[in-house]
């Protein structure tokens, strides 16, 4: 079994759960009303995420452009493996998307990203009230898509561990 | 008879406020009151959109200045109906209680060219404190342009009670920004 490599592994789950972390938070933060101090929190939180994940990301991208990774196994058929190459490249792009939208919906409201309460981040846009609903809906709709996507490439490992009994998802566990 | 003196008295009057009168008309579209404060290390700007100012000022007796501005606290815009709702309520600013916010100088000083040092009494949310701070004033196209900065802590007054005095999440320093454009 050609496993992936150790970067790879590390990389991929370590982005899956801050992925995740940011999605359950933000559906959690938007769902509690009015004004408390937890939502506030929780937003930020959920800000620190979203950079986090766009940094790993930044890396993950430039690793990968240097490193292949293994071929799909040979018993897949050709249009599986084709469809799982699309399905990877959708998940990059989402993965940049997502926080990228995020990160401008913020600055659109006015809100500079502070990460982890430390660093103020780069203003790309200044406030903008037009702009702001837009973008919240991208941002939304980005997100949903991309939750979309993940359950499929999940559910897609799990067929292939659990109905074809193939290695494809034991070279990815860590 | 009696009227003559009441006539006279008024005209004096008249002719003293015409004498002394340097007050101001301010240009509420150019001029802005703006509060920045600083949430779990995030600087908010926040304008409260709807005020008045009286500005009493003569550049060549600047120690003679009068400066008033009166705040409709329920303007206040953190750029979210829904959260400009939430901070007009009783933690916050209680706007149903205390709708105003004001400041009346009790003295101003020259500290310079083209800066003047303020001091007087600034109410909000029922609390009034004495405070001073430096106002900076230029001339430009017969206009005059003053600018200040008053750096006040919201928890003397009250602004973020209960669960809200945790500074660490909305800090205590709050700096009011007056632009103020008058002719």
């Amino acid at each position: 079994m050609q496993r992936y490599t150790k970067t790879a592994i590390a990389l991929h789950w370590l982005i899956a759960l801050l992925i995740i972390a940011a999605f359950l938070l933000g559906l959690t933060m938007v769902d509690i009303p009015g004004f408390t101090p937890t939502k506030l929190k929780y937003f930020s939180w959920h800000k620190w995420l979203g950079v986090t994940v766009l940094g790993l990301a930044a890396i993950r991208l430039l690793w990968r452009l240097r490193n292949a990774p293994p071929p799909a196994l040979a018993s897949i058929p050709h249009w599986q493996q084709l469809t799982a190459e699309g399905v990877h490249h959708l998940l990059y792009l989402l993965m940049f998307a997502v926080p990228v939208s995020g990160y401008l919906y913020s600055y659109a409201a006015g809100v500079p990203v502070v990460y982890l309460g430390l660093f103020q981040m780069p203003a790309i846009i200044d406030p903008n009230p037009e702009l702001k609903p837009l973008l919240k809906t991208v941002h939304y709709v980005l997100t949903m898509s991309m939750a979309g996507v993940v359950v499929a490439h999940a559910l897609a490992a799990l067929k292939h561990h659990f109905f074809e009994r193939d290695d494809t998802l034991k070279r990815m566990l860590p | 008879m009696k009227t003559l003196p009441k006539i006279a008295l008024i005209s004096l009057l008249g002719i003293s406020l015409a004498a002394g009168a340097a007050v101001l008309k301010t240009d509420p579209a150019k001029s802005t009151v703006t509060a920045t404060f600083k949430q779990m290390n995030v600087p908010i700007d926040a304008k409260f959109k709807q005020f008045s100012a009286s500005i009493d000022y003569d550049a060549a007796k600047p120690d003679a200045s009068k400066a008033s501005v009166e705040i409709n606290i329920a303007s206040f815009d953190l750029g979210d109906p829904e959260y400009n709702k939430e901070v007009t309520k009783k933690e916050w600013f209680n706007a149903a209680q205390f709708p105003k916010a004001s400041f009346v100088s009790t003295s101003i000083k020259s500290a310079g060219a083209g800066k003047l040092t303020v001091m007087g009494k600034l109410t909000i949310k029922g609390k009034t404190a004495d405070i001073s701070f430096p106002l900076s004033v230029k001339s430009e196209g017969g206009k005059q342009i003053f600018d200040g900065a008053l750096p006040i802590k919201r928890l003397a007054y009250n602004i973020g009670e209960g669960e809200w005095k945790d500074t660490s999440m909305v800090a205590d320093e709050v700096v009011i920004k007056f632009h103020v454009i008058a002719q």
